[in-house]
């Protein structure tokens, strides 16, 4: 991570080209706050403290303007205007509100909700939870690409389909799901359509006009802006309704009481202003690490295998397998490197990922998995050191896998009989 | 996840990594786990004519428990008469690296790929594979 050595002089590693350690290659989990996003903010914690809602005194009003800018800013990004953005927390947040609050709005005239089953956790939880309260959830399955098939999105659509939740980037392998033509089918058929942005905003450009969205969930600190804040697009022509989760003084046109934490609005508004500026020539830089990465990587490995859609993907997001090296040992021998295990035993359950189960990886691929992620303060050093330590542990475990040596011995390791344990 | 001292050492120096030919009279072979549920351990020994175990190589593709458990297996099983190696327990490897819970089943295969060794080779010396029991 260079975000120090930026801001003080280049100490000896920097000058040897050899970048500091640990690398952070997880910007997926979460990214550091841009320097000046904290600028930003850090004025309103202290002199401009008002509270937006207090409508009496300067320093409600001095704080009431710099939460509307932000607003204002959140909107843009998005294509909305900024009436229809309400800040919350966080997009799970966002996406408990988007899910419960429209399907308890209209529960006496609809009860059908559709989704993915690669959609984040907190997405699938919500549906559960409505499940249990009676809704019916179909969960669309997803193609060997990770895109979901529209046909059958348009079928699964009945009289009775309130929502149609879509998330626009997938957070374990980053493939980009079709919203413009899935907004197409929703609209045409007068269904709801929410989609959980949080690992597209700031990297993809996105017009909720354009795409017909209708709910759109944002992340703060996805995209170099504070913890603790998100927001949430609701549309309001046509308009959409939600029953509130928290309910209280009637902040955020009542649909999010609470009052609004200025600096974090503030900084989520200026890492949207910052994300929007930057989108392009960021996303030319991401491409060019991404290709220096895998070029790297396969002019040393065979048997590496990229996880989702070649194409329809952000740069920043690469979920690789290494064929016959099993995932926790990797990332073990890699500890400079801070990256994101797609396998089994990280977690206590011992099952690899559902999002590559659900593309049909077979699980011991699935079990040597890796999510390695570039973002803003990512520099061609890391990305060379990150090639030279994941090749050099690759071909290491390699050399004591006893699956690379059937492999090598021309075994099918299909036509084993395993004993499963 | 925070692992032993010992787990990351026979991570970094595992013993006796490598495959004896299979075909060998003198050698045993033990294949246990699956791909499919995350690990996979080759154990083989080879048996002196005093029915002792001079050496012993591992191959593992599974977390670094259970390289360290497989390889802490061929440490301990090298000069022991293979009815002392079948008597290792795996609850006395997964003490021995301070394994957590959810990684005792490393241990438990490192103690299956032994008994699968031994049985191997007694299988071609024409006794019956009793060791497992």
């Amino acid at each position: 991570m260079s975000l120090e050595s930026r801001a003080t002089t280049p100490g000896p590693s920097v000058l040897r080209n050899r970048p500091d350690l640990p690398i952070y290659l997880d910007y997926q989990a979460t990214t550091p706050c841009d320097p000046r996003v904290v600028d930003a903010m850090l004025p309103y914690f202290t002199q401009k403290f008002g509270n937006p809602g207090s409508r009496t005194h300067a320093y409600g009003w001095e704080a009431e303007d710099a939460v509307e800018t932000a607003r204002r800013q959140v909107a843009d990004i998005i294509g909305a205007d900024e009436r229809e953005v309400i800040f919350t927390s966080g997009a799970t947040e966002s996406n408990n509100l988007a899910i419960k609050g429209v399907a308890h709005f209209y529960r006496d005239r609809k009860n059908h909700i559709i989704t993915v089953v690669t959609e984040h956790k907190c997405v699938l939880d919500s549906c559960r939870h409505l499940e249990q309260e009676g809704f019916e959830v179909t969960y669309l399955p997803v193609q060997p690409n990770g895109l979901i098939d529209l046909a059958a999105l348009e079928a699964a659509i009945t009289n009775k389909t309130v929502l149609v939740s879509v998330m626009a980037v997938n957070n374990e392998i980053g493939v980009i799901q079709p919203l413009a033509e899935i907004g197409r089918i929703t609209r045409a058929k007068g269904v709801f359509f929410h989609t959980d942005a949080a690992q597209a905003v700031g990297k993809i450009p996105l017009d909720v006009e354009a795409m017909n969205i209708d709910m759109m969930s944002i992340s703060g600190h996805k995209i170099y802006g504070p913890k603790g804040i998100g927001a949430l697009y609701v549309r309001r022509k046509p308009r959409v309704r939600l029953q509130a989760m928290i309910t209280g003084g009637g902040q955020e046109r009542g649909m999010r009481s609470g009052t609004l934490p200025t600096p974090l609005c503030v900084g989520l508004g200026e890492a949207c202003r910052i994300a929007k500026a930057e989108m392009a020539a960021e996303t030319e830089r991401l491409k060019a690490l991404q290709n220096r990465f895998l070029t790297g990587i396969r002019s040393r490995l065979t048997e590496v295998v990229l996880n989702g859609d070649e194409e329809h993907r952000i740069p920043g997001n690469l979920n690789i397998s290494f064929a016959f090296v099993e995932g926790e040992s990797l990332i073990m021998g890699i500890k400079e490197l801070s990256v994101s295990s797609g396998s089994a035993c990280t977690s206590a359950s011992l099952e690899p990922s559902y999002v590559l189960r659900a593309l049909g990886v077979d699980e011991e691929m699935a079990h040597t998995s890796l999510r390695i992620g570039f973002g803003r303060f990512t520099t061609d050093a890391e990305v060379d050191y990150a090639v030279e330590q994941l090749a050099s542990s690759v071909e290491r475990l390699r050399a004591m896998s006893p699956l690379w040596e059937m492999h090598q011995e021309g075994i099918d390791l299909k036509s084993i009989e395993w004993a499963g344990h | 996840m925070a692992y032993s001292e010992k787990v990351v050492d026979h991570y970094n120096n595992p013993r006796n990594v490598g495959s004896f030919d299979k075909g060998d009279a003198a050698v045993g072979t033990g294949l246990v786990g699956a791909p499919a549920c995350g690990d996979v351990m080759k154990l083989q020994i080879k048996v002196n004519e005093a029915g002792v175990i001079e050496d012993a190589r591992f191959k593992t593709f599974g977390c670094g428990s259970a390289i360290a458990s497989s390889s802490l297996a061929t440490e301990w099983i090298k000069g022991k008469t293979l009815d002392e190696a079948a008597t290792i327990k795996n609850t006395e490897i997964a003490e021995h690296l301070a394994l957590p819970p959810v990684k005792i089943h490393c241990s438990v295969l490192a103690e299956d790929a032994i008994k699968a060794a031994i049985n191997d080779y007694k299988a071609k010396h024409g006794e019956s594979a009793a060791a497992a029991e």
